[in-house]
């Protein structure tokens, strides 16, 4: 009966990762949305960024059944790579960071962006956002691993 | 809900978002995007650009191109196909579109052997070598000048020439018109001010057929 009663009913750890799955899933459509439908160009810093992001839509699952709480781990350094990513960018854009430091192709500068909403919320600000939420969820994932 | 419920749900959910996303947008492109605003109309064509086919056709296909882009030299021959195809009613105009690296230098040569009336000699050459002036994406403006070394050019007009300001303002002209019509990759298409908003050759052979079932 115990046995039962814990696979089926949700709990707060596992809600966390699915939330960090979900978070992931979305950031994924929506860049492959804005670059593959609208076309905007991708910088570099934006394919790193992919690069951190695409993987946990399809690893996160592997841990969500059964649930695994290790997965903090794993998924862990990819989010921890796309924050510090995210996070050049966002201070780039903000030009915090002199223009010339910048791995940019031609005719994609990183240090511009497309989308604003609200007047602050560009793309690199979002993608810093959500690796952050995803970090927090992540540790707090990570404190219901048996040690 | 059990878990499993929950995230196949959740999943359909985000997919059905997707697609419905895609298709608004698309369907709000496809409507938008048949015709160039009319203010921009008149920076399709560039006078002086490049042209190839009778100059009374009545169907002018403008493509902005890079000579060092892969696609453009696939669609150059079927470019030249549809000249060939409709003769006397369908004419090419070539505008630049440097968007790899050191194509720039590239164009001017383009741009001096035009002056000199061997654009498409010229144009022939680079796109037949297209491989030997350009690695990994970057062109290499050196090997592009020996390649054209065979043409029948006053040689030192032809280097003088490529430095000039006409041809440097030419040039610029081209890409400040490309971005303003949002030429973001290459070839790009317009027929008779229309832009070829699926890009595909059977598209582009279907708007050019449109165009020429509309004026003849």
């Amino acid at each position: 009966m115990n046995q039962i009663s814990t696979s089926d009913t949700i709990q707060k750890e596992w809600l966390a990762l699915f939330l960090v799955w979900i978070l992931a899933t979305i950031s994924t459509i929506a860049s492959l949305f804005f670059s593959e439908i609208v076309k905007l160009p991708v910088c570099v810093l934006c394919w790193y960024q992919r690069i951190a992001m695409y993987p946990l839509v399809l690893i996160l699952p592997l841990a969500l059944f059964p649930f695994d709480a290790k997965i903090s781990r794993y998924a862990g350094v990819l989010v921890l790579s796309g924050w510090l990513t995210a996070l050049f960018h966002v201070l780039l854009v903000a030009g915090y960071i002199p223009k010339n430091a910048q791995p940019c192709v031609q005719n994609i500068p990183c240090s511009e962006t497309h989308l604003n909403v609200f007047g602050f919320l560009n793309m690199p600000m979002m993608s810093l956002l959500t690796f952050s939420i995803m970090g927090l969820l992540l540790l707090f994932v990570k404190k219901s691993e048996p040690s | 809900m059990n878990k499993k419920t929950l995230f196949i749900s959740v999943s359909l959910i985000l997919i059905v978002a997707f697609i419905a996303a895609v298709t608004i947008f698309q369907t709000e492109e496809t409507s938008k995007n048949k015709n160039v605003s009319s203010d921009n109309l008149n920076i399709i064509e560039r006078e002086n650009a490049p042209t190839k086919g009778s100059e009374d056709a009545r169907v002018t296909i403008v493509e902005f191109f890079d000579p060092a882009c892969e696609t453009c030299q696939v669609f150059y021959p079927l470019v030249n196909d549809l000249i060939k195809k409709y003769p006397g009613k369908v004419k090419v105009m070539m505008r630049y579109a440097p968007f790899h690296q050191g194509s720039d230098q590239v164009v001017k040569l383009l741009e001096a052997a035009h002056i000199q009336g061997q654009f498409w000699p010229a144009l022939d050459i680079l796109f037949a070598n297209q491989q030997s002036w350009t690695r990994h994406h970057v062109a290499r403006p050196k090997i592009a000048i020996a390649l054209l070394k065979d043409l029948p050019l006053d040689h030192e007009k032809f280097i003088h020439d490529a430095s000039s300001d006409t041809i440097i303002q030419s040039i610029i002209q081209d890409v400040e018109d490309g971005k303003t019509l949002k030429v973001r990759a290459t070839p790009q298409f317009f027929v008779n001010d229309k832009p070829l908003t699926n890009f595909g050759y059977a598209q582009l052979t279907q708007l050019v057929e449109q165009a020429i079932a509309e004026v003849y």
